[in-house]
């Protein structure tokens, strides 16, 4: 029970990073590798908010979602937007090259040790710690679930919103609809940006600790996780991560396995890409120009 | 004045030259049929005027405006919808949604039930099937819905590509059926097909495109009974 709830709050985080990488790879038909250290920049963002004189955590968590959806806005004007039409395999490099580019930017700023973040924790309410569930934990996978159910309203019943799921499916026949096609790629990095923004906060109360590589590894676990749900599908990414999160914390939890968790997260990808290559709730779609 | 200009136009794919110099026109009312072989190009012109391909040159004037200058994107609302080849409807998404987008351009609400209710008295298989997944309709419901997303912005031209194509006889009578009324109802229509029996019979006048080039124009009523299209296009 502990662990399950454990799995779903480690989950949610992993299924908001996951909702990035899914989302840009829908509608702009790439991988954006530098998604992780978006999260990355919004721990920083959040670790200097904090250590003003009168910290206030909302504040920090605000500055935290604007930083990271300008920084994502700004990465898809300058280095992706450049390269539309160019072969998958250019945008796939430059898009590591971003990822080193962040890190390396965090390095000089903010050195390689990592920052503690101070006063990031949340009460312990004494009801639920009988049980040894965290706060964080409850609050993270609550606050998860909420996002995700208004993302998904968001985008079922706005106009950007169908707008989105025309353009992922033909750009050409989205704008023959008179849909604006790039106004439509750049929202969908700024909220792609602004869900990994969410995904620091989460992530700094399980670890308080700001560090340039931070990013990688729930990086690449929420870049599986989003390839086993299918990658382009929103749900798929949900469902993904939480069951990522979920094997995580069941390894983790039985002593002779736990050293090998990261290692069987890794394998589950290459059986399910071997089973269904297209994840579980993935499309197999026909591409056009 | 005409409706539709096109003057002149030269579209590249890298290097080679997929229109050389093609020029015609479309008067307000009229339905006009451009016709040639598969490779001929008449994808291309109707993807150039409506912005998804950027010609190298020439002029493509829509009621006095610049569309070489216009983004695809802003075409829409100037009063030009396009069916595209293929059909391209948004298959995961429910026949209502495929509608609604195609009246992503409007905001006025009166206005977008008046265009809904317009398209489900053409296309009453479309208000039967609101909910069902584009995707899963019948290859004649798809092209119906394709022309009814068209048709959701009440357009002043109306750009139809191979509306006829994989579809059986009684389907094919029934779209030309319905772009005869919807001419009737003040629709200016540009059409390219391959099926050129059918498409003369509806046309006002003709176009017949080769590797690129106009090679012959006119009334749709004499190139039905000219010798050289009668071998090339009608098979007789
Ligand atoms: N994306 C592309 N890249 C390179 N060449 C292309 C491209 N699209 C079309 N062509 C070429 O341009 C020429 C015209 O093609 P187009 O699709 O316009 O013909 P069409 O008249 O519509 O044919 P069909 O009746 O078969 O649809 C063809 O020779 C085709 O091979
Ligand atoms: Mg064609």
């Amino acid at each position: 029970m502990i662990t399950l709830i454990d799995g779903l709050s480690l989950g949610s985080i992993y299924a908001l990073i996951a909702l990035g990488y899914t989302m840009v790879y829908g509608i702009a038909k790439m991988l954006n590798f530098a998604h992780g250290d978006i999260i990355m920049v919004g721990a920083y963002a959040i670790y200097v908010a904090m250590s003003f004189a009168n910290p206030n955590p909302v504040i920090a968590l605000i500055s935290s979602i604007i930083v990271c959806t300008l920084l994502g806005v700004f990465v898809e004007k300058f280095a992706y937007k450049p390269l539309r039409g160019a072969s998958p395999l250019a945008v796939l490099i430059t898009a590591i090259g971003v990822s080193y580019f962040l890190q390396s930017v965090a390095q000089i700023v903010f050195g390689s040790q990592p920052k503690p973040v101070s006063g990031w924790k949340l009460p312990k309410i004494e009801f639920l710690n009988q049980f040894g569930i965290t706060t964080g934990a409850v609050v993270t996978l609550i606050a998860g679930i909420l996002i995700m159910v208004a993302l998904t309203l968001f985008i079922n019943i706005t106009r950007t919103g169908s707008a989105m799921l025309a353009v992922s499916e033909d750009k050409g026949a989205a704008k023959l609809m008179g849909i604006n096609v790039n106004k439509i790629i750049t929202i969908t990095f700024a909220i792609g940006s602004a869900l990994a923004s969410f995904a620091s906060m989460f992530y700094l109360l399980q670890i308080p600790n700001a560090e340039p590589t931070l990013g990688a590894m729930p990086g690449i676990k929420a870049f599986t996780a989003a390839v086993i749900g299918g990658i382009g599908s929103i749900p798929g990414a949900m469902l993904g991560g939480m069951v990522l999160g979920v094997i995580e914390k069941i390894c983790l939890s039985i002593e002779v396995i736990s050293p090998y968790t990261t290692a069987i997260e890794f394998s589950l990808l290459i059986l399910i890409l071997l089973v269904k290559p297209t994840g579980f709730l993935g499309r197999t779609t026909k591409e056009k120009v | 004045m005409a409706m539709l200009k096109i003057e002149n136009l030269q579209v590249y794919y890298g290097f080679i030259n997929a229109i050389k110099g093609v020029s015609f026109e479309v008067n307000e009312g009229e339905i006009i049929a451009l016709i040639g072989a598969n490779g001929a190009g008449k994808t291309t012109i109707l993807h150039t005027v409506t912005g998804l391909i950027t010609p190298k040159s020439g002029k493509i004037e829509f009621e006095g405006i610049n569309l070489v200058k216009t983004p695809a994107h802003k075409i829409v609302s100037l009063g030009m919808s396009h069916v595209p080849e293929g059909r391209r409807i948004f298959q995961q998404l429910s026949v209502y949604d495929n509608l609604r987008l195609g009246a992503f351009t409007l905001t006025d609400k009166k206005q977008i039930e008046k265009n809904f209710e317009y398209v489900y008295h053409h296309f009453p298989v479309l208000a039967e099937r609101k909910k069902q997944i584009a995707g899963t309709l019948s290859g004649g419901e798809q092209q119906m819905l394709a022309m009814g997303r068209a048709l959701m912005t009440n357009p002043k031209m109306l750009l139809m590509d191979e509306p006829s194509m994989g579809l059986s006889p009684i389907f094919v009578n029934e779209i030309f059926h319905i772009i005869g009324e919807v001419s009737r109802d003040g629709t200016t229509v540009l059409l390219v097909e391959q099926n050129a029996k059918k498409a003369l019979s509806i046309a006002d006048r003709a176009y017949v495109l080769e590797a690129g080039r106009i090679s012959l124009e006119g009334k749709a009523s004499d190139l039905i009974n000219d010798e050289n299209v009668k071998k090339a296009y009608l098979g007789e």
